[in-house]
Parts: structure tokens; C-alpha cells; sequence
């Protein structure tokens, strides 16, 4: 079936581009799916479920982290049109990346799910779409849910956008009940792209993608000019240029065209095989004759968040650097270097955009490399500065100046946290524990509250998000961005065992909070040690002052009793098997430290667990 | 032992690599006899042991006797082959099971067998294992007469909530009787074995168990802590909760306490649980074992060493017997021992006698290791300066790790 969209160079005044903003399960790629059907881009027998998602791994967490875009035919009384749908990343740590596909876009439709109402991040994306000017379409999905109340959620949308509730869309993207009138919409209400038809080429790069036989996939978006194959194209950011191979568009699938006019969204391919030569904000233009401007907008990925990565098994480390060299291809913000740990051995200092993309990337070396890693709880950067007036920055904590420091600085966030206000209490109280600071609190509506805070990003980092689900009994959604600097008194904490600091446990911490840390892993490490022939003193120290200890017994038995005849080549095998297993132990001085307690020890599951029985006990007495 | 090791296929003739027959005569030569038959089976027990109901009549004492026989002219034959005389027993160890139950004529005709086969040195030393329910005095003199030397009788604790646990079924005061009744039956050396650690055992109750040995005049203690092996029905119990097991630590103030009572009066440590009241009163067949002896072990499971091989038999006695009686070897199994698996049994084995081990045996790291052993004060330092490997109390309680240590 040919179609109106089939072939490029529309008349921008027939074009409308959109995004749609929405939080994790409130039902994205359903509509996505949806509309792919409704415009017959996509037939009955091709249907996947959330088709635009196709990582597994997203599709495992319902989350999308790769976007994906696509050119679908509408009518909208008798006249055709083409409609951009540009998928967006989801997630707070892709916040640039999701600006960028805002800047792709006229209008956005604002996806709320009827039976939960706005969650954090949807609404940091909302007004991030407000301040690119987007038209927003506000839809409530799920309406045929029992628990749905669309009347409840219209009137909050209404309130957050300024828009009457009659104007909010009700749908349900499940059974396809009001998605055409979505589409409808989007061509009434979005404004048609501009664009000057006659200008040197410019094209926005809004994402890139690295494929294994096409090498790297360029989503752009026209902005003036036109853009056609068989040319040298020019990255502005860098100056690099490349031979355009391909041009042409998804719908769903990539297909070729002649090029790409004013406000058409496609893809290039240039041949190239590192997302890092098609760097997402970008602006493409030719060669000869190309702009002299770029456009607005562009900004190198800036890593937020390190931990070191380390093989469990040492003779791995050549698979997880072949396999970071890959993943490299796909990530432009993922940074690393190598890194060696007296406790872990030899790893690398990685550096993520944010937790999420640290979980992503490790879930992803875990299960496409067949790795198993230990992390390094997540540092954010610290500048130092010393008394000499040099200034550092600080990714590790085993990178902490020894001189003498005059001033410590730590990035700070805004964080908002929207939850049910009977919750109020107990995230003011998490909150503080970490340090934050209450900026301001609005009610969404009588139930629902929006509390702002500036927080250290550090103590949000390493286990904010899950100890903030477990006091709100996982109702709370939060969103964060950083701000900038500031000052702080941190400290540094070391782990000693036997005297002798261990690396992967060193952390960075509030002056305040030194003794808590260090107790607390001390307390950890007493139990996760298994007893050794020798006493081992477990001691936490800042500086050369011990501010907690702990200390696990020496052993006292450990002989067979009996060891006759029939008994020496089964003991000999066990001592042998033995070996094998002394080598999966990490020695820290002349202590055996076995991998799981490093991994329990680094793990916050202990804490949240803690808590969520806590709440059970507090529920149980309600 | 119930799961035997995974070794290579065991020739059909029994016979050994020419290179384990060179040393032969070298070393100290043993024969070991298993009985396998126990008149009921302990909760506790992973031997391989089987009661009548268990074995029918088909394998019984005199099928298993003559299996035996079989065996040992097949062992004289095999050894026979090399360019060394065969080598005549210098000690016989008839372990189980329970050897008592056969009776003091049967195990008699036990060691005929092996005076015709192997042969016996003029010294030689027999010990025969003993439950004390099943001797008697006549059983002891009975002993005498047919030559053996020394009886080690399964006492295990002098409590009786002890040994109901263990589901012994003699009564406390037996095995003090019965040890009396076999040094009066001319028996120089008699020893005891005791189990500590067994579930609701208290000091006190090992306290007694340890006055009960020193009044039976024994000039030989063996005492193992409970090892609750898998498979086993204690194992179970233990599993489902039934039985409080004791933590190592409470077993290390046993065995202190032990050490203590046992040396206090004149028994000293020769191995880590093992005590003897001098040189001769030690048990010169199982030296044989830690020190790297070569022994012939007949009879179903039994393991035997000779020249860096090391093999076992079959386990069940019916299949044990059919064998033998299609003229094969009943080996399972066998394991030919390259340098570094004969250095790590040495380590293993010699570390755990008063004795100790020659710090040649050690490599650089090994003798780093050892330093640092005595420096945790695990290793006797002055032993080490005249070159030897000796633990300390501490190191005894220590030694399976001082062992992985001094491998290097």
C-alpha cells in the first residue's frame, strides 16, 4: 500500500512532528503501537508489542533508552499529511538527549496514566518541552482501568498546563479507544515546521545509533535546506566529514529517499563506526556550500556519575575492556579509563550520565558479555582545593589529595519528589538525612504533592531513589538536574583491615555522616569476613584517626578430626578444590577476603531491606 | 569412607606400574583388613558397613573370609612381581564394621591368611578394632593366642545420653570393663577412641568420659570430634533441627580439655587426635599412613598404597566377593601419584604428627608460609630452627589451614 508519506520533500505546511512524553508504564509504546497500526504503517502480522522499543533489555524493564522515530500518513478531512512521531528516552539521565528530541519536535502529547496521575520525571519533561515551546496535547491513558480517575487527573493537567479539562484527551492506547482523535489533534493543534527551504543545508543530529552491518544510523531532523545522498556531509561540532551513503526515512523500517526537505526527520548513513563521529545535538551540513552557523543547542555529554567496574573473575578484564570498546560504539556519554584496585584488582573507572545509565551499561556488560562485575559504590566529582591554591578533581576516592585541603566543593541538585502527601513526613525526613534543603512544596491536587529540593547530587546518587520507594511504599517519583557547586565539609573515610586500607570501600562522605558510614561498613565487614587463623581488626579511619573498629575473631578450629588411609586422596582432592577456591578470594594484606563479601559489602540491599520491614511492621500495627 | 574418589580405571589383574614396586621393602609395609559387617548401624557412621538384614545370607562371614583370602594371595602375587622380595607385614590393622563380631577364631583365621600370604615379621604389630559390646574375656585370650597385640575399643563417651545419640548400644561402664578385661588378657597396648562434640554432650560429660579412660589404664587415646557426614541420619536430624550441632569453638575447649586431661597424665599428643603413653605405645600402622608407608588394604572399600599408587576396592561385599571369585582384582579404582600430589600428601599427612615435617619438603613460598606460621604462633618456632615443621596447640586445632598455607 503506497501512500502520501511514501515519498520525501513534503510541503512542510503538511508536516507535524511530536514526541510524546510520558512516565514508565503509564502506557508510551502502547500508543506508540497503536498509531503504528491506526496509520497502517504497521499490519496486523508484523505487529510486535511495543514495537519501538527493541532493546531487550528495555523491554525487560519497560523503559525506553534508545530512541526510535517514524513517518506515518494521517488524514485529517480529506488532506493528507505526514506525521513525525520522535520517540524519547524516558529517563531523567538522558535529560540532553531528551531535550534534544524536543528540539526535533513542534508539539508534544503529555501521556498520564487516569489511574496514577503525573509522576516526577514526566513533569520535568513537560516543562522541558514548555520552554522549547511545544504544543502540548494532554491524553489520560488507561481509561477503562477499574481504578482509573479521569475526572481527578484532567482537572491536575489542567492546573499544570493551564488548559481547560474539557481540552485534555481521554484514551485507552490498549484497545485503541481515542487514539485517532489523538492524531487529529496533533495535526489541528501542532504548528507545521519552518524552515528556510533555500538555505545551505542544516540538519539536527537527535540521536545516534550503532548497528553491527550498517554501522552508525543517524536519526536527524531538517531544519533549512534539504539534504540528499552521494555528497560529503560536515559535523559542525568537530569538523569532521563523511561521505553521505544513505538518506531515507522509517516507516517503520528504514527506506531509502531521494533526501530530506524542511522539517522532514529520517536517518543518514555515512559509513562511520563510533556514535561518537554523530554526536547527538549536532549540526549536519555539506560540505561545500555548507552553513557557517550551527545550530543552537550543542553540548558535549558530561559523565555525572563514576564507579569502577571490576571482573569478578581477573582473567576477564580483556572481555570487559573489548566489551566497554563496544558498548562505546552505542554511548557517547559513557566514558572510561582503566583502573586498578588493591582489593578488586584491575577494572576501570567508568563514567555515566547518571545511576541509570550505570545500571544499564552494567546489566548490559552483564548479559551480552557474559561478565559478572562488581561496582564501586557511585562517586560523583569533587573539586578540591588545596592550601597551595591547586585545584583537583576528585572521580575516586582513592584520587583524594593527601596535602593539606582548604576547600571541598560537591555538585549539588534540584530534586523534585512527587508523592501522595500522607508521605510528606517521611521523605522530609529522608530528605534531611541527606542533607537536603526544602526549597518549596505544591499541591498538585488535594492528595498529591510536589516537594522541591536542593540536595548534594551525592546523596542521591547511591541508594536515594530506592529507600525514597520504600517510605512512600513505591508511590513517590522523583527527578532530578544539576545545578552547580558548592561548598561542603567532606571528608574521607578508609576502610582498614589489619591495618591496611582497602580501596574499593574508601568513600567520600559529610563530615557528619564519617562515623555512620564507617561503623556501618565495619559492622558489614565483621560479618561478611569469614573468621582467619589470625585476629582481624576491621577499623574505619579519616585520616590517621579511627573513628570506628570492629574485629573478627580468629578462627579456632578448623582440623579434621580423622585422616586414615581410606581418607587421604578424598582429603588431598578437597585441599586441592580448596586452592581453587582460595583463588576466587580476594587477599587484602593477609586477609582473605571471598568476592561475595565485597559484593554484599557494596551492595545497599541490606539498608532498603531494612526498611521495607520496617514499613511492613508499621503497616501491621496500623 | 561412603563416597570413595574418582580416580583411573584399575587393571582386571590388580597388578601395579613396575615403578611402584622399585621402593617396595623401602618403606614400612602394612596390611589392613576391613570387615564390613556391624551388627546394627550407628546414625552417625558413613563406614562402609552393613548389618545382616541389609547383606543376606549370600555375603556373609565365611563368603567375605574367603574373599579375603583370595585377596591377599592375589596382593602376595601382584607385589611379587617386581624385582624386590615381597615384603612381610610389620604391622595389621583390622578395622570396620566391627571386627568383634567375627569372633576371636575367625579373626584368628584372619591373620593366618596373611602370615600365609605377605607373611609377618617377628615384631609385628596387630591391633584389632573392638566394639565393647561384643567382647568378652574369653574373646581377648582368644586374641592373644592367635597373635595380636593391641585392641582399640570403640568407647566413644562414658555418658549415656551420649551414646544414645550416637546410637551406641553399650552401656557406659562396658568399654572401661572391657579394656580392663583385655589387658588382663595379656594385651600391653589397649586403646579408646572417643567422639566429643556429639549433640548435648556437656563439658562435664566429657570430663567424665575422659576419668572413665584414665581409670581403664589404656596407654592409648584416640579422640575424633563429631563429623556429621552427609548422607547419614544424623546428618538429617541435624538438618531438620533435631540436633543442636556444637560451634568450633566449643569444639576447640574440648579438645584443649582433652589435651590437657590425656597429658596430664603422661599421654602426649603424636598425632592431632591421637595420645599414647610413649614410643611403643603408639600405632605403628597407622604412622604407616602419615608417614608415606606402603600397605596392602583388603577386604570390600579398602584403600591400599604402595609406591605412589594408591587404589581402593569395591564397596559392596557381594560384588566384592563375585569378583574375587572370577579371579579378578577388586579395585574400583586407582590413582598413580605424580611428584606434586606425593609432595601434598606429605605436607598433609606429616604436619599432623608431633613429629612433624622436614622444611625440605616446603618451597620458597611454603617456607615463608611457615614463618608466618610460627609467627601467628601456630608452628613451634625452635622446631623450625632445627628444620622441622611442628605444630603448637593452637597450630594443632589450626592444622587444615596451616596445611593450605605451607602449600605454598
Amino acid at each position: 500500500m503506497s501512500t502520501f508519506a511514501d515519498t520525501t520533500f513534503t510541503s512542510p505546511e503538511r508536516i507535524r512532528n511530536f514526541c510524546i512524553i510520558a512516565h514508565i508504564d503509564h502506557g508510551k509504546s502502547t500508543l506508540a503501537d497503536r498509531v503504528l497500526q491506526l496509520t497502517g504503517v504497521l499490519d496486523e502480522r508484523a505487529y510486535r508489542d511495543q514495537y519501538l522499543d527493541r532493546m531487550d533489555l528495555e523491554r525487560e524493564r519497560g523503559i525506553t533508552i534508545k530512541s526510535q522515530n517514524v513517518r506515518l500518513p494521517w488524514q485529517v478531512d480529506g488532506a493528507d499529511h505526514v506525521l513525525h512521531l520522535i520517540d524519547t528516552p524516558g529517563h531523567v539521565d538522558f535529560t540532553y538527549e531528551v531535550s534534544r528530541s524536543l528540539a526535533a519536535c513542534e508539539g508534544a502529547i503529555l501521556l498520564v496514566d487516569a489511574a496514577q496521575g503525573i509522576e516526577a520525571q514526566t513533569l520535568a519533561n513537560l516543562y522541558l518541552a514548555m520552554e522549547h515551546d511545544l504544543e502540548i496535547i494532554p491524553v489520560l491513558n488507561k481509561i477503562d482501568l477499574p481504578a482509573a480517575e479521569p475526572d481527578r487527573y484532567a482537572a491536575e493537567l489542567a492546573h499544570i498546563i493551564g488548559c481547560e479539562e474539557s481540552d485534555v484527551l481521554r484514551v485507552s492506547a490498549k484497545s485503541g479507544q481515542g487514539v485517532s482523535d489523538v492524531l487529529d489533534s496533533v495535526v489541528l493543534n501542532v504548528p507545521a515546521p519552518s524552515g528556510d527551504a533555500d538555505a545551505p543545508a542544516r540538519a539536527m543530529i537527535f540521536d545516534s545509533v550503532y548497528d553491527t552491518y550498517r554501522g552508525v544510523i543517524t536519526y536527524i531532523r531538517v531544519m533549512d535546506g534539504r539534504i540528499t545522498p552521494r555528497e560529503r556531509i560536515r559535523m559542525m561540532s568537530t569538523g569532521a566529514t563523511h561521505e553521505l551513503l544513505e538518506v531515507g526515512i522509517i516507516s517503520p523500517d528504514q527506506k531509502p529517499s531521494k533526501g530530506l526537505g524542511v522539517g522532514e526527520v529520517g536517518y543518514l548513513i555515512t559509513g562511520v563506526k563510533d556514535v561518537r563521529q554523530s554526536r547527538v545535538g549536532d549540526t549536519v551540513t555539506f560540505d561545500k556550500n555548507g552553513a557557517e552557523q550551527p545550530l543552537p543547542g550543542y553540548r558535549d555529554p558530561v559523565p555525572m556519575v563514576y564507579s569502577g567496574l571490576f571482573p569478578m573473575d581477573g582473567s576477564d578484564y580483556p572481555v570487559l575492556r573489548d566489551a566497554l570498546d563496544k558498548l562505546l560504539l552505542n554511548d557517547a556519554a559513557l566514558t572510561y579509563e582503566p583502573e586498578t584496585s588493591g582489593a578488586l584488582g584491575f577494572g576501570f573507572r567508568c563514567g555515566f550520565l547518571g545511576l541509570l545509565h550505570l545500571e544499564i551499561t552494567r546489566a548490559r556488560l552483564e548479559r551480552e558479555f557474559n561478565l559478572n562485575l562488581i561496582s564501586t559504590a557511585p562517586n560523583v566529582v569533587y573539586s578540591v582545593t588545596l592550601e597551595d591554591g591547586s585545584d583537583t578533581d576528585v572521580t575516586n576516592p582513592s584520587d583524594w589529595p593527601e596535602g593539606k585541603i582548604s576547600e571541598v566543593r560537591e555538585p549539588m541538585a534540584k530534586c523534585t519528589v512527587i508523592a501522595p502527601s500522607e508521605f510528606v513526613g517521611p521523605i522530609m525526613e529522608l530528605c534531611q538525612s541527606r542533607r537536603g534543603n526544602l526549597d518549596g512544596m505544591d499541591y498538585l491536587s488535594e492528595t498529591r504533592v510536589e516537594l522541591r529540593y536542593t540536595i548534594p547530587l551525592a546523596e542521591i546518587v547511591f541508594d536515594f531513589f530506592d529507600h525514597l520507594k520504600s517510605r512512600t511504599r513505591g508511590y513517590a517519583s522523583m527527578d532530578y538536574e544539576e545545578i552547580g557547586m558548592q561548598a561542603s565539609s567532606l571528608v574521607k573515610v578508609d576502610i582498614l583491615l589489619q591495618g591496611e586500607a582497602v580501596d574499593a570501600f574508601s568513600a567520600i562522605v559529610h563530615k557528619d555522616n564519617a562515623y555512620s558510614y564507617g561503623s556501618r561498613m565495619a559492622n558489614k565487614l565483621q560479618e561478611l569476613i569469614p573468621r582467619q587463623q589470625f585476629e582481624v581488626p576491621i577499623q574505619a579511619s579519616v585520616g590517621s584517626r579511627i573513628i570506628a573498629r570492629e574485629t573478627v575473631r580468629a578462627m579456632r578450629k578448623d582440623v579434621l578430626a580423622k585422616c586414615y588411609g581410606g581418607d587421604i586422596s578424598r582429603k588431598r582432592k578437597l585441599l586441592e578444590k580448596q586452592k581453587e577456591g582460595k583463588k576466587k578470594m580476594k587477599t587484602v594484606g593477609r586477609v582473605e577476603v571471598p568476592q561475595e563479601a565485597f559484593v554484599a559489602a557494596l551492595s545497599t540491599d541490606e539498608g532498603s531491606g531494612k526498611e521495607d520491614k520496617e514499613n511492613k511492621d508499621k503497616k501491621g500495627k496500623k | 569412607m561412603s563416597t570413595q574418589p574418582t580416580g583411573d580405571p584399575a587393571p582386571e589383574d590388580g597388578s601395579l606400574p613396575a615403578s611402584a614396586l622399585t621402593t617396595l621393602g623401602r618403606r614400612p609395609f602394612g596390611v589392613y583388613v576391613h570387615v564390613p559387617f556391624c551388627a546394627t548401624r550407628c546414625g552417625y557412621c558413613d563406614f562402609n558397613t552393613y548389618t545382616a538384614d541389609e547383606l543376606g545370607s549370600s555375603a556373609g562371614f565365611d563368603g567375605w573370609l574367603d574373599g579375603l583370602r583370595a585377596e591377599l594371595e592375589l596382593g602376595a602375587r601382584v607385589l611379587a612381581a617386581g624385582d624386590n622380595p615381597v615384603p612381610a607385614a610389620e604391622t595389621v590393622f583390622v578395622g570396620g564394621g566391627t571386627p568383634s563380631l567375627l569372633g576371636a577364631d575367625r579373626l584368628g583365621e584372619v591373620l593366618g591368611a596373611i602370615r600365609d600370604t605377605f607373611g609377618l615379621t617377628a615384631g609385628v604389630e596387630v591391633t584389632t578394632e573392638s566394639n565393647p559390646e561384643s567382647t568378652s574375656p574369653e574373646f581377648f585370650e582368644g586374641l592373644r593366642r592367635a597373635g595380636y597385640t593391641r585392641v582399640s575399643l570403640g568407647m566413644q563417651s562414658a555418658a549415656e545420653h551420649v551414646l544414645r545419640v550416637l546410637e551406641r548400644r553399650h552401656t557406659p561402664g562396658r568399654a572401661v570393663e572391657a579394656a580392663q578385661e583385655a589387658r588382663a588378657a595379656g594385651f600391653e597396648h589397649v586403646s579408646l577412641d572417643l567422639i566429643y562434640g556429639t549433640p548435648g554432650e556437656s563439658t562435664d560429660d566429657l570430663r567424665a568420659s575422659l576419668d572413665a579412660v584414665l581409670r581403664a589404664g589404656v596407654d592409648h587415646v584416640s579422640a575424633y570430634s563429631l563429623i556429621v557426614e552427609d548422607g547419614t541420619a544424623m546428618a538429617r536430624k541435624v538438618r531438620r533441627g533435631e540436633l543442636p550441632m556444637p560451634d568450633e569453638d566449643v569444639l576447640a575447649e574440648r579438645y584443649e580439655l582433652i589435651d590437657e586431661v590425656l597429658s596430664g597424665a603422661g599421654l602426649g599428643w603424636y598425632e592431632v587426635s591421637n595420645w599414647a603413653s610413649g614410643v611403643d605405645a603408639r600405632c605403628g600402622h597407622n604412622i604407616g599412613y602419615w608417614q608415606g608407608g606402603d600397605w596392602w588394604g583388603a577386604g570390600p572399600g579398602a584403600h591400599s598404597h604402595v609406591g605412589g599408587v594408591r587404589w581402593w576396592n569395591v564397596k559392596h561385599p557381594a560384588r566384592y566377593s563375585t569378583m574375587l571369585g572370577e579371579g579378578k582384582s577388586p579395585a574400583a579404582a586407582r590413582e598413580v601419584l605424580d611428584t606434586a600430589d606425593q609432595r601434598v600428601e606429605r605436607i598433609m599427612l606429616e604436619l599432623r604428627l608431633a613429629d612433624g615435617l622436614p622444611v625440605e619438603v616446603l618451597d620458597d613460598a611454603g617456607l615463608l608460609a611457615a614463618k608466618q606460621a610460627v609467627a601467628d604462633g601456630l608452628l613451634r618456632a625452635e622446631a623450625l630452627e632445627t628444620g622441622r615443621c611442628v605444630l603448637t596447640d593452637r597450630g594443632r586445632l589450626l592444622a587444615d589451614g596451616v596445611v593450605t598455607r605451607l602449600l605454598g
